[in-house]
């Protein structure tokens, strides 16, 4: 049986959803431990979701690049002596396994949709035109998983943490981070793990309001594309697409967007496509299920009523 | 300065791209220059030309790994403005997953170094093949640089380099000390087109070919064989199909939430 370690970094002392499912799937495949970057108060709420012992790092760790993060992850991978490494599928997280991967000699797999307990990951490439089936052929393997892999559930156990403490020599070359701020909530779901998204594009000229207010009645995450971002419509955050954030939602309706190449590599996964756009021609209507060629300011907010009308 | 630029030769997005052969690995046939490679390179000649371009003893080394073909996209950054191109090829690299590349990546900046200290090493943020993002910061972890992931400003000043980003719901600035390996977004510049002086100029720049042998690395550890990963199965999916599309006559927006209900969506 496998032993697990789940990489988790929670400044705030809670854990996010992705975190309870990585420890979720890490029981499915053996013991697990984790090590932690940030508030030693997640460590209780570890326990809950199954990890028996939480290794917790220098605080000198927060402050530091992936190189940094790695030595403490190596040194929790020794004293745990697991040969699985979960983390989150953010950049962070990559920069982090990166670096485990070369002080470990450990193979690598980046977003990962699914973990069999034989060490069988698969992940989709090529934009998803491609299910692959991928794996390390090393001693420790590292995976980082995406969201919604499995179901997040409970299973407490008696946990205890373990500080780790590690030399400034350990550290090696990393970058400092010099300062760190995060961005206001929206209140809204996170893009990355939305069941539905509403994306703008240079359609919606300036004004979201049509694409939030469909969005809020729907319970979903605000989309959109490069042009709407870089004319500072919305936050880069909200970005979908090669260089944004890689959407796989139930539910993806794309407003006023054309359906360029590198916005499809960020949405074509998306379970059902809707699209809205004055162009009958745009590239978006070659991919979706359901498509109107129509003006979004009409289209969007009579959507949105009739659905207030039909909830009464 | 001296600053090493990775671009790499991709399949072009705009064509259907393949995996093939036993180990999966990707068609190289119609590829270009990563565009997420130009950004690089853009950012590059910006920090060489503050301080004083060639001119000033600054040079912009482009560097890629790849078979013959990949030799264009040494070409193409030479006439974008690259000082010069170095171009590691091999038959024992092919399949290289990321910890082979960037174990061969980092041999080869070694032996760039050997002719006069490399300061900054930049890629692009991803490569668009294989979307890993991990190569740039395993190669400064062999080095045993520091990195700089997915920057949408530097700022270099000497000993060190400053940057700021947007990952993961925080806006972030990070500092490191030269030598260092930075990766950097579409956000950072407005990469330039080669222009007719450019490509005139790009005749007379020098590309340097590598193999195995002149860095010192045994066949075994890099390609197919060296890498710490394996593609067992790769499945193609079905292309997504048009589905039903109407034209607005003032009801679509009932039509949609009609469409939404029949597939349960709401
Ligand atoms: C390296 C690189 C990376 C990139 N990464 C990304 C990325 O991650 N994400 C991304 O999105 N793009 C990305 N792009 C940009 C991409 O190529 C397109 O330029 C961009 O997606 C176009 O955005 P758009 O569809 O909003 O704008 P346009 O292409 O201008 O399309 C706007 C559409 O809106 C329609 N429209 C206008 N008014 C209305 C209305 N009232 N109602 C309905 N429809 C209307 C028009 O018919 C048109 O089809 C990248 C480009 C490069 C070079």
């Amino acid at each position: 049986m496998a032993h697990v370690l789940a990489v988790i970094t929670s400044p705030d002392g809670a854990l996010k959803k992705n975190q309870r499912e990585l420890l979720t799937l890490g029981r499915g495949l053996g013991d697990v431990s984790v090590a932690l970057i940030g508030d030693d108060a997640a460590a209780t709420e570890a326990a809950t979701y199954g990890a028996a012992v939480t290794y917790t790092a220098p605080a000198a760790v927060s402050a530091l690049g992936g190189s940094a993060r790695a030595a403490f992850v190596a040194e929790a991978v020794s004293r745990s002596g697991a040969d699985v490494v979960l983390l989150e599928n953010g950049v962070a997280a990559k920069e982090l396994a990166a670096s485990l991967g070369v002080k470990l000699n450990a193979g690598v797999v980046t977003d990962v949709v699914s973990l069999s307990t034989d060490g069988a990951a698969t992940k989709s490439v090529l934009a998803g035109s491609y299910t692959t089936v991928a794996r390390a052929r090393t001693a420790v393997a590292v995976y980082t998983v995406k969201a919604h892999a499995v179901e997040p559930s409970e299973a407490p156990v008696e946990g205890r943490t373990e500080a780790i403490d590690l030399p400034e020599s350990a550290y090696g070359a990393a970058a400092r981070i010099t300062s760190r701020e995060a961005k206001p909530a929206t209140g809204r779901p996170d893009l990355a793990d939305a069941r539905i998204v509403v994306a703008g594009g240079r359609g919606v000229d300036g004004d979201f309001g049509p694409v939030e207010e469909l969005a809020d009645l729907l319970g979903a995450a605000v989309g959109a594309s490069r042009v709407a971002t870089d004319n500072g419509w919305i936050g880069h955050d909200s970005q979908v697409g090669q260089t944004g954030v890689v959407v796989s939602p139930q539910l993806y309706i794309s407003a006023g967007i054309s359906g360029a190449i590198q916005q499809k590599a960020g949405m074509q996964t998306a379970q059902v496509i809707v699209a809205i756009n004055t162009d009958e021609d745009a590239p978006v209507f070659e991919i979706a299920d359901f498509g109107i060629v129509g003006d979004l300011f009409t289209v969007l907010p009579q959507a949105s009523e009739e659905i207030r009308r039909r909830r009464g | 300065m001296k600053i090493v630029v990775l671009v790499k030769h991709v399949p072009d997005a705009q064509f259907e791209r393949h995996l093939s052969g036993p180990g999966h690995t990707v068609d190289r046939s119609e590829s270009i220059l990563s565009e997420l490679d130009e950004y690089a390179l853009e950012a590059a000649l910006q920090i060489s030309e503050a301080n004083g371009g060639e001119k000033g003893g600054n040079t912009v080394i482009a560097l890629t790994m790849g078979a013959d073909g990949a030799s264009n996209s040494i070409k193409k950054s030479l006439q974008i403005g690259a000082s010069e191109g170095y171009h590691l090829s091999d038959p024992a690299l092919a399949g290289s997953d990321a910890a082979a590349t960037s174990l061969a990546l980092a041999a080869a900046i070694q032996r760039i170094a050997q002719d006069g200290p490399v300061d900054l090493v930049i890629g692009g943020m991803a490569s668009t093949d294989g979307e890993t993002s991990l190569v740039p910061a395993q190669l400064a972890e062999r080095l045993g640089w520091a990195y700089v992931g997915h920057a949408k400003s530097l700022d270099v000043n000497g000993a060190t380099v400053a940057a700021s980003r947007e990952v993961d719901g925080f806006a972030e600035t990070l500092e490191a000390s030269l030598p260092a390996v930075v990766s950097v977004t579409d956000q950072i510049n407005e990469p330039r087109y080669p222009n007719f002086k450019g490509i005139i100029a790009a005749k007379r720049k020098k590309t340097h070919p590598l193999a195995l042998g002149d860095l010192g690395l045994e066949a075994a550890s890099v390609g197919a064989a060296g890498s710490l990963t394996v593609l067992e199965d790769a499945q193609e999916r079905p292309a997504r199909t048009q589905g039903t599309i109407i034209t607005d006559e003032g009801d679509a927006g009932i039509k949609l939430v009609e469409f939404l209900a029949a597939e349960k969506l709401i």
